[in-house]
C-alpha cells in the first residue's frame, strides 16, 4: 500500500509542519490555475485534488479563493492538490455551466468526484483542511450520533485494535482539523470515531468536561478480552491539536511497562524523548511477578504522563541504597536519576504529577524571574550589616594591643589579685561587636596609660570559654571591673571610648565616698577632693545625713554603689551634718549635687525612698534641663518617653535663643517634653533626621517637634517667626489644638528581614521528592491509614517489611548466602567467587 | 563530708533488710563512673556497685592486645577546653582539670592499663561512692505506689545482701562474647583466651572469625608470623573512615586488608558462620567443611568419610587446612541478671546484643530504669559514638538532668539571652560544643523562643529523639517556636561501599551548603514542638521530622564556623527570616537616627542603644562602614553644598514642599541590595 507508506512520510513532515503552522503567505503559489480541459486530462488515478471553478473573478467568491490558496500548501502535505479551474466564457459544461455549481468546490480523487463542498463550508483553512480529510477519510473515520453505534464499533474491536474517539463540538473547527490529520496518520493503526454529539462524552463517563471543548479519549480495546465491559480509556488532558494528539497516541502505542536490564542513566524511552519522566520499578527475581503487577498497574494511572520500566536488579549492578524501590529519571538533560523509598503506588503517581506541576509553573514563570532570581541570590551573600562589615575590613590592620594584658584560664585569677583594679573586657575573636569594642579598648588604654592601680586586661572566649562562663558572661562583649575583695562591677554604660575611660576613672574611687571633715565635703563638692579626680571634670553627689536618718543612709549607699562609675557619690554623717545642710539650706537626709566644679549646688531632699527608688531619682536629677543632644546621650532622654523639642543649629546656638529655649525648658513644673538641642557639627548625623523630616536639611536654626513615642507627627516651627517663648508657646497650643499640619509621620515599619535565607528546605524538596511526599502525607490527614495498612487496598503495593528484606537480599552478597545449606551448596558450585564461602 | 552524707545513706529501708538508695548504679566503668560523678555533683544519695575490686575491670583484660582505639590527641593548637574534647576521646567529664586523659598517657592510641589508671583515679579523687566487690546477680521489682515510679529496684548480690533503690542505672557494659555453635565449634579458640604473644603463632595457618575491631587487633598482632591469615563473616568489612562510624574497623588495624588486596597470602571472606562446620583431621589440623555436608552423614564416622567442598569443588576458597581457628565476634550485654518482671528485652536486628531502649536511655520495660554507656548504643548504633566514651559520657550527662528534672524539679539547665545573642549564641556552640560533634544527629541544643522574639533560653545537649516530650522532660516551655540544633554528615556520603575520596566531595558555597557531606551544623525551625506523632512520621534517614524551616552552616576543612560572610551571614538571614525580624548590629549613630526617624526600632538598637549600650565605634569602623556604604557620612554634607544657593528662595520652595513629602525608609540601611 504506497499511500499508507506516504502517510507515515507525512507523519513528520507534518509534525514538523504543525510546529511552525505559521500560514506562510509569500511562499510559492500552490494553487494551480488551469482550463478545464487540462485539469481534467491531469487527473490521476487515486490522487485527490479540489477544485474550484470560476468565469472570472467574482467579487463574492473572492475571500474564499483566498483560503483556499493558504489551504493549497497545508492540503499539498495529504496529497491533495488545489486547482482554480477556469471556465471560458462559452463554457456551459457541467461544472462550468451553472450558476450555482460556481458556488461550490469538488473534490476528486483520480477524475472521480467525491464530494462537493459549498464554498461557506470552507470558510478558512481549518474547515476546509478538516473537512477535505474528512470526505477523504470515510471510510477510516466512523462518524457516529449514537451510543449504540459507538458501542458497536467499540465491541468489533475489541481484541483487534484500539479505537479513537474524538468529540468535536462542531466540524470544520481547528479541533475538527487535528483529529482528521491524526487520522490521516493514524487512520490505518487505529480506529477513529468522530462525534459532535455531547451525550456520548457524557455516555462515556465524561460528563464532567463541558461540552463547549474537544475531547479525545484513547479506548484501549485491543487489550479487552471481555465483552460486557467497555475499553479502557485514557483521556488526553491538553487541547486538541496536532503535536499533542500525535504526542498522546505515540505514548499509547508505546508499551505499557517497559523491561529495562541495562543501566538506567542509559535507558532511552518515547516518553523521555517527548518530555515526559520515566518512572523506573526496582524489581528482583524474588518479587518480579508483585513487582510486576504493581509496575502495570503504576503505568495504567500514569499512562499518558509518565512511562513505567521495570528494572531487574539482580541484572544491574546499581549502586544506590537497597531500600530503594522506585527511582525516577526526569527528561531534563543533566539531572541524574533520583532513587526513592516509597511506600504505596498512590505516592509514585503523585510524585509524577506534583513534577509535571512544577515543571508547568517553572516554564510559566523561567523568563519571568530568572533575571530577577540571580540578582537576589547575589545580593544574599553581600555583607549588609554596618559592624561586621567593618570590623572585616578592618582585620588586617594589626591592634595597638600592648597596653592590654591578656588573661587566660591559668592567669585570670592571679593576675586580679596583684592589682588594686582590673578591668576585663570579655570578647569572642569572631564576634564583630566584641571586636568593634576591642578597638575602642584599645584607645582607652592609651587615655590610661600610666595609671597607677589599673590594670586593663581581656579574655578570650572562644580560647577561654571556661572563665567566660565562671564569670557568667552570657553577652560578648562583656566588661568587668575586679577590685580586690569586692564584688565585680559589670559596666553598662555605652560601648565607647570616652564613656569607658570615664566609667574606669570614676570608679576608682569608691562610691559613696565617706567624708570626714566639713572641710572634706566642700572640696569635694568643688571636685578638689579626691585627689584622683581633681583633674576630671566630673559631677558630684554627695548625701548629707543626721545621725538619726540610718535607713536613707543605707540606701544611699546602695544607690552609689549601683551608680558607681557613672557619678561620684560621697556622703557626709558626722555630727556637724547640720552646719552642712544650713549652708546648702536643705534638711538632712538629703542630697546636694554639684555640677561643673561647685558654680552651683543643688539641695534635693530625701524622703522614705528604697535604694531602686534613689537610683532612679538620682539619673533624673543628673539630667541636664536643655541639654546639647548627642549620639551617646539620647538614650538618657528617650527613657523618660516623652515628645522631643528640638532646636537644630549648625554649630552653636545663639545665646538669646538658648535663653528663651531655656525659660521654655523650665516652663511648668511637670515638664511635658523634652526641650534640647543639637549641634550639626558635633552630631552630623542629624543632618540624616532633618532629611529624613523635610527630604533636604532647611536653613538653620530650626526648631522641631518630634512625638517620638505617641504618632510620631513631626512638626517644623514657621521659619519665618523668631524663636520666643512666647511665639513658642503660641505654636505649641496651635500644635495640641490640631491646627498644624505635621511635616511628616515617622515610619511605623517593623524592622523586618532585610533579605531572604536561602531556602534549603525548598531545595531539599525539590532534589529529594520523598521529602515533600512525607509531609504532605502527614500534614493532609495525620489519622488517614496508610493504604498499604488496609486490607481491602489491593492494589499491589508492597509493604515496607518485606522491601527490605528484599533489599538486603539483593545488595550484600555476603548476606544473601545465608539461608538454606544446599543454596549455599549449590551456589558454590557455579559461583567461582573467592570471597565467598 | 563524702563519708557523713555515704553514712546517713545507709539507713535501712523499714524493717527488711535491704540498704536503701535513691540511686544504684551497676557498674564502675566509665560511664558507672560519669553518672556516679553528676549524681555527686547534684549531692544526691547513691551507690555504684562493682564486682570487681577496682573500677574499669572490662579495660584490665581488654583490648587483649592493650592497645585503645580511641584518640588521645593532646594538641589542637587551641586552647579552648571544650572544643579539645572534641578530639580527646578517653576523658571523663569531670571538673577537674587533673583529669584529662592527656595526662595519664602520651600515646595517640593509649594502652588500656592508662585507663585503668585514670578510671580509678577518677573513681579516688573524686571521691565517688562505689561498692567493690559486690556482684549484682539479681534484680527484681518491689511494686509501690510511693516510689519515685511506681516500683522499687531490689537488687541482690553474690553475698545475698539486698539493696533498694529508686532508679536503677545499668551501667554494666558489654562483656558476655558472642559465641557461635556450629559442628566443631569446640575447636574455636575465644579472643578473651587466645594467646597474645606472637611467637605462638610462628608458621600457624589461622582463620579468623569476625570482622571487627577485635578480629584485626587479633590479626595485625600475627601478621608477621603466621603462613598467612583468612578472616570470615557473614558481612563485607566496613571501614569507619567510609561510614564515618568509629565502632566500624578503624584504619589503625587494618594491615590484614593491605596484605589481603596486595595478594600477600592473607585473604578475606564472606559467609554465614551458621553454615560452618570445622572438622579436625588426624594431625590437629582444622578443615572447613558444610554444615550441610554433616547433616547428611553419620556423625559418628571418622575424618576420612566427611566431604569436604573441595570434594567437589576442587578449587574451594578455604581448602587449605588451618592450625587454629580464632572466634572474635564482640560481646553482648548480660541479659540474666533482670528478673522477668523488668522485661529486658534484646533489641532486633543488628542490635539484639544490646538492650531495648527508648531515646530517652530509659528501659523500654520498665520505668526509673535507665541503661548508660556501651549497652545504651541501641539508640545510635551504626551511627554516632553513644557506645563509646567520648559519645555516652554526654549522653550520661543527659540523662542525669533528665532524672533531676523527673525527680527533684530541677528543670534542664538553661541561659536566657537577649534575641540579639541568637546567632553569636549558635556559632559559639557549633564551634566548641564537644557533645554536640560526638553525638551528632543524636543530642541536641534546643532554643525556646520567648514571646515576641525578643529573648531565648538555651538547652544544651538534649536527647533528639524525644523532642516530642520537651516540655515534660525538662520542665521548660516551649510556647512560641524553637530551633533545634544538631550536626550532620551528608545524608547517602557515608556507608560501607562509598566512596568517600571522589572529586568535589566539599561544598564551599554557602548557598550549597544543604549539601554538604561531611560533618556540619543544622539548624531546624519549629513553629511549634513537633508532637510524637510526627516524631514517628518523620522521613527515612531524618533525625528529626520536616521543620517549618531548616538552614545548613556550610561544611568547613577546619571545622571553623566563623567566616562572617560565609558562615555567619547566611545563619543570620536564616534566623531573621525566621523570627521575622532584623538581628544586624548597628552603630550608635544609625541606632540615634532611627530613634529619629523610626517608630520602631531594630532590636539591636531596642535592646543596647536604648538602655545605654550603644556601640559607639571607634572613627576608623565608621569610615570603613562609609566606604562600604553601609552607613551614611553626614559630615560630608556640609561640603557638598546640600542646601540651595539661594536658601531664602529655596526655603520657601520648602515650606511648600516639607507638608506633601512623607519620610522615606533609608535605603541604604534598609536595603543593602539598593547599593
Amino acid at each position: 500500500m504506497p499511500a499508507q507508506k506516504a502517510r507515515w512520510v507525512f507523519s513528520f513532515s507534518l509534525l514538523l509542519f504543525c510546529a511552525s503552522s505559521i500560514p506562510t503567505q509569500g511562499s510559492a503559489r500552490l494553487l494551480q490555475e488551469l482550463s478545464p480541459q487540462e485539469y481534467f486530462s491531469s487527473l490521476q488515478a487515486g490522487r485527490a485534488s479540489l477544485a474550484y471553478f470560476s468565469h472570472n473573478v467574482s467579487p463574492g467568491a473572492q475571500p474564499f479563493l483566498e483560503q483556499i490558496e493558504h489551504s493549497a500548501e497545508a492540503l499539498q502535505d495529504y496529497g491533495v492538490s488545489v486547482v482554480k479551474v477556469n471556465c471560458p466564457k462559452e463554457d456551459v459544461s457541467r461544472y462550468c455551466g451553472k450558476e450555482n455549481a460556481l458556488r461550490k468546490a469538488y473534490l476528486f480523487r483520480g477524475n472521480m468526484l467525491i464530494r462537493e463542498f459549498p464554498t461557506d463550508a470552507l470558510f478558512d483553512v481549518n474547515s476546509i483542511v478538516a473537512n477535505v480529510l474528512f470526505a477523504l477519510l470515510f471510510n477510516e473515520v466512523k462518524y457516529v450520533e449514537t451510543l449504540a453505534d459507538l458501542q458497536n464499533i467499540e465491541n468489533t474491536l475489541k481484541g483487534r485494535s484500539n479505537m479513537v474517539f474524538a468529540y468535536v463540538p462542531a466540524t470544520g473547527t481547528a479541533e475538527h482539523r487535528a483529529v482528521m490529520e491524526a487520522a490521516f496518520v493514524y487512520g490505518t493503526v487505529h480506529q477513529f470515531v468522530l462525534t459532535t454529539e455531547a451525550m456520548l462524552l457524557k455516555d462515556t463517563g465524561n460528563g464532567e468536561s463541558d461540552a463547549s471543548s474537544a475531547r479525545l479519549l484513547f479506548c484501549h480495546c485491543q487489550r479487552a478480552t471481555d465483552l460486557a465491559q467497555p475499553c479502557r480509556r485514557t483521556a488526553m488532558g491538553q487541547t486538541l491539536t496536532m503535536l499533542n494528539i500525535h504526542r498522546h497516541l505515540k505514548l499509547m502505542g508505546a508499551p505499557l511497562v517497559t523491561e529495562v536490564a541495562e543501566d538506567p542513566e542509559k535507558v532511552s524511552t518515547v516518553h523521555l524523548q517527548l518530555g515526559l519522566p520515566l518512572v523506573f520499578i526496582l524489581s528482583q527475581k524474588e518479587t518480579y511477578e508483585a513487582d510486576r503487577r504493581t509496575a502495570e498497574f503504576v503505568a495504567w494511572q500514569l499512562l499518558g504522563k509518565a512511562g513505567v520500566a521495570l528494572l531487574s536488579r539482580d541484572l544491574v549492578d546499581l549502586n544506590i541504597l537497597l531500600r530503594s524501590n522506585v527511582a525516577l529519571k526526569t527528561p531534563d538533560e543533566g539531572v541524574p536519576i533520583k532513587y526513592l523509598v516509597l511506600e504505596d503506588t498512590d505516592e509514585v503517581i503523585k510524585l509524577v504529577e506534583d513534577k509535571n506541576k512544577v515543571k508547568r509553573i517553572q516554564e510559566d514563570e523561567e523568563e519571568n524571574e530568572e533575571d530577577e532570581d540571580e540578582k537576589e541570590n547575589n545580593s544574599q551573600d553581600i555583607q549588609d550589616d554596618q559592624v561586621v562589615e567593618a570590623v572585616s575590613r578592618d582585620k588586617k590592620r594589626e591592634l595597638p594591643l600592648e597596653q592590654i594584658l591578656v588573661l587566660t584560664e591559668e592567669t585570670f585569677h592571679s593576675a586580679l589579685s596583684e592589682t588594686a583594679r582590673t578591668v576585663v573586657l570579655f570578647y569572642a575573636s569572631w564576634e564583630a561587636v566584641s571586636l568593634a569594642m576591642l578597638r575602642s579598648y584599645t584607645k582607652v588604654a592609651d587615655h590610661l596609660k600610666g595609671m597607677q592601680g589599673v590594670l586593663l586586661s581581656r579574655v578570650n572566649c572562644w580560647d577561654w570559654p571556661s572563665v567566660c562562663t565562671a564569670e557568667n558572661v552570657t553577652q560578648f562583649p562583656t566588661i568587668k571591673i575586679y577590685k580586690k575583695g569586692e564584688r565585680a562591677v559589670m559596666y553598662d554604660g555605652m560601648w565607647g571610648t570616652e564613656e569607658l575611660t570615664s566609667f574606669i576613672m570614676l570608679s576608682r574611687v569608691s562610691c559613696p565616698l565617706k567624708l570626714a571633715t566639713v572641710d572634706e565635703a566642700e572640696r569635694y563638692l568643688r571636685g578638689e577632693f579626691p585627689s584622683e579626680l581633681s583633674s576630671y571634670h566630673h559631677t558630684s553627689l554627695l548625701g548629707v545625713f543626721s545621725t538619726a536618718t540610718n535607713e536613707a543612709r543605707k540606701a544611699f549607699e546602695e544607690a552609689g554603689n549601683i551608680l558607681t562609675g557613672h557619678v561620684t557619690t560621697g556622703m557626709y554623717f558626722e555630727d556637724d551634718a547640720l552646719a552642712l545642710s544650713r549652708k546648702y539650706a536643705v534638711s538632712p537626709p538629703a542630697l546636694l549635687l554639684s555640677r561643673s566644679g561647685g558654680q552651683s549646688v543643688e539641695g534635693i531632699a530625701l524622703s522614705k525612698q528604697s535604694a531602686q527608688e534613689m537610683v532612679q531619682m538620682i539619673r533624673y536629677e543628673l539630667l541636664d534641663v536643655f541639654p546639647e543632644i548627642t549620639v551617646q546621650n539620647l538614650p538618657r532622654y528617650l527613657q523618660l518617653r516623652k515628645p522631643f523639642l528640638i532646636l537644630f543649629g549648625d554649630g552653636d546656638i545663639s545665646q538669646m535663643e538658648s535663653k528663651e529655649m531655656l525659660k521654655l525648658a523650665k516652663g511648668g513644673p511637670q515638664q511635658e517634653f523634652v526641650a534640647c538641642w543639637l549641634n550639626l557639627k558635633k552630631t552630623p548625623v542629624g543632618r540624616g533626621v532633618l532629611k529624613a523630616y523635610f527630604a533636604t536639611v532647611p536653613s538653620l536654626p530650626v526648631l522641631v517637634w518630634v512625638n517620638l513615642h505617641a504618632g510620631g507627627q513631626v512638626f517644623k516651627f514657621p521659619s519665618e517667626q523668631s524663636i520666643t517663648e512666647t511665639n513658642v508657646l503660641s505654636w505649641l497650643g496651635k500644635l495640641k489644638a490640631g491646627l498644624e499640619i505635621p511635616s511628616s509621620t515617622l515610619s511605623e515599619e517593623d524592622w523586618k528581614p532585610p533579605l531572604p535565607a536561602y531556602d534549603f528546605l525548598q531545595m531539599m524538596e525539590t532534589a529529594v521528592p520523598e521529602l515533600a511526599l512525607h509531609t504532605s502525607h502527614h500534614r493532609r490527614d495525620t489519622s488517614e491509614r496508610r493504604p498499604s495498612e488496609s486490607p481491602g487496598g489491593d492494589t499491589g503495593v508492597r509493604e515496607e517489611p518485606s522491601q527490605e528484606t528484599k533489599a538486603e537480599k539483593v545488595g550484600s552478597p555476603g548476606r544473601d548466602l545465608r539461608g538454606t545449606a544446599p543454596r549455599l551448596a549449590a551456589r558454590e558450585k557455579q559461583g567461582k567467587r573467592h570471597s565467598e564461602l | 563530708l563524702g563519708l557523713a552524707l555515704y553514712a546517713g545513706s545507709l539507713r535501712v529501708a523499714s524493717g527488711a533488710a535491704f540498704l536503701y538508695h535513691d540511686y544504684c548504679v551497676i557498674g564502675a566503668g566509665p560511664s558507672g563512673l560519669q553518672a556516679a560523678y553528676f549524681l555527686q555533683q547534684a549531692s544526691r544519695d547513691y551507690v555504684v556497685f562493682e564486682r570487681s575490686h577496682a573500677p574499669g575491670s572490662f579495660f584490665a583484660l581488654y583490648p587483649r592486645h592493650r592497645k585503645l582505639i580511641s584518640i588521645n590527641k593532646r594538641y589542637t593548637g587551641k586552647s579552648n577546653g571544650e572544643f579539645n574534647l572534641r578530639h580527646d576521646w578517653n576523658s571523663l567529664l569531670s571538673h577537674d582539670r587533673q583529669l584529662l586523659f592527656q595526662r595519664y598517657s602520651r600515646d595517640f592510641f593509649p594502652n588500656a592499663d592508662a585507663m585503668v589508671r585514670y578510671l580509678e583515679d577518677f573513681a579516688s579523687l573524686l571521691k565517688l561512692r562505689v561498692q567493690y566487690n559486690t556482684a549484682i546477680v539479681h534484680v527484681t521489682l518491689e511494686r509501690d505506689g510511693q516510689a519515685w515510679n511506681g516500683h522499687y529496684f531490689l537488687l541482690t548480690d553474690q553475698d545475698r545482701q539486698n539493696y533498694k533503690c529508686s532508679s536503677l542505672l545499668v551501667a554494666t557494659g558489654m562483656w558476655v562474647p558472642n559465641v557461635v555453635n556450629f559442628p566443631g565449634s569446640e575447636y574455636v579458640e575465644g579472643y578473651e583466651t587466645v594467646s597474645i604473644n606472637p611467637e605462638d603463632f610462628a608458621g600457624q595457618t589461622v582463620l579468623i572469625l569476625g570482622r571487627g575491631n577485635s578480629a584485626f587487633e587479633t590479626a595485625e598482632n600475627i601478621l608477621g608470623v603466621t603462613n598467612f591469615i583468612h578472616m570470615v563473616s557473614r558481612s563485607r568489612v566496613r571501614l569507619s573512615w567510609a561510614t564515618h562510624y568509629v565502632g566500624d574497623l578503624r584504619a589503625i588495624n587494618n594491615g590484614l586488608l593491605d596484605t589481603y588486596q596486595l595478594k600477600s597470602l592473607d585473604g578475606l571472606l564472606e559467609g554465614d558462620l551458621e553454615d560452618l562446620a570445622i572438622v579436625k583431621d588426624k594431625k590437629g589440623k582444622l578443615h572447613i567443611t558444610l554444615r550441610f555436608y554433616l547433616d547428611n552423614r553419620n556423625t559418628s564416622a571418622g575424618i576420612d568419610s566427611i566431604t569436604l567442598p573441595q570434594d567437589e569443588l576442587d578449587n574451594f576458597a578455604t581448602r587449605a587446612p588451618y592450625d587454629r581457628v580464632i572466634r572474635c565476634l564482640g560481646w553482648k550485654f548480660d541479659f540474666s541478671i533482670y528478673n522477668r518482671s523488668l522485661r529486658m528485652m534484646p533489641g532486633k536486628g543488628n542490635k539484639k546484643k544490646y538492650p531495648q531502649i527508648k531515646p530517652s536511655y530509659e528501659s523500654r520495660g520498665t520505668r526509673g530504669l535507665f541503661v548508660l554507656g556501651t549497652a545504651s548504643h541501641s539508640v545510635d548504633f551504626r551511627k554516632s559514638a553513644g557506645g563509646f566514651i567520648h559519645g555516652f559520657r554526654y549522653t550520661t550527662r543527659a540523662v542525669h538532668r533528665l532524672l533531676e528534672n523527673r525527680h527533684h524539679g530541677v528543670p534542664w539547665p538553661s541561659t536566657v539571652y537577649p534575641i540579639t545573642q541568637l546567632t553569636n549564641s549558635i556559632i559559639k556552640r557549633v564551634n566548641e560544643a564537644s557533645g554536640l560533634y560526638q553525638m551528632f544527629s543524636v543530642l541536641a541544643d534546643i532554643i525556646l523562643l520567648r514571646e515576641n522574639a525578643t529573648a531565648f533560653e538555651y538547652l544544651e545537649e538534649y536527647p533528639v529523639g524525644v523532642l516530642a516530650e520537651l516540655e515534660m522532660q525538662t520542665g521548660r516551655k516551649a510556647p512560641n517556636g524553637l530551633f533545634v540544633i544538631i550536626m550532620e554528615y551528608g545524608r547517602n556520603f557515608s556507608g560501607a561501599d562509598k566512596d568517600v575520596f571522589y572529586y568535589n566531595r566539599a561544598v564551599g558555597e554557602a548557598q550549597h551548603a544543604w549539601q554538604s557531606n561531611f560533618l556540619h551544623p543544622v539548624i531546624y525551625y519549629y513553629k511549634r514542638l513537633p508532637t510524637e506523632h510526627e516524631m514517628r512520621l518523620r522521613p527515612p534517614d531524618w533525625p528529626l521530622p520536616r521543620p517549618d524551616a531548616v538552614h545548613h552552616i556550610v561544611e568547613d576543612f577546619l571545622t571553623d564556623w566563623t567566616a562572617p560572610n560565609a558562615h555567619i551571614l547566611p545563619l543570620r538571614r536564616f534566623l531573621e527570616n525566621c523570627l521575622s525580624t532584623d538581628l544586624r548590629n548597628f552603630f550608635a549613630e544609625s541606632c540615634f537616627l532611627f530613634a529619629f526617624t523610626r517608630q520602631k526600632l531594630p532590636p539591636f538598637c531596642q535592646q543596647g542603644y536604648v538602655r545605654m549600650q550603644g556601640l559607639v565605634g571607634s572613627e576608623g569602623l565608621r569610615r570603613h562602614a562609609v566606604e562600604a556604604g553601609l552607613l551614611e557620612d553626614y559630615t560630608l554634607a556640609d561640603f557638598l553644598g546640600d542646601r540651595p544657593p539661594d536658601s531664602r528662595e529655596g526655603s520657601q520652595d520648602q515650606l511648600l514642599r516639607d507638608h506633601a513629602i512623607p519620610v522615606r525608609p533609608l535605603q541604604h540601611l534598609v536595603n543593602a541590595k539598593d547599593e
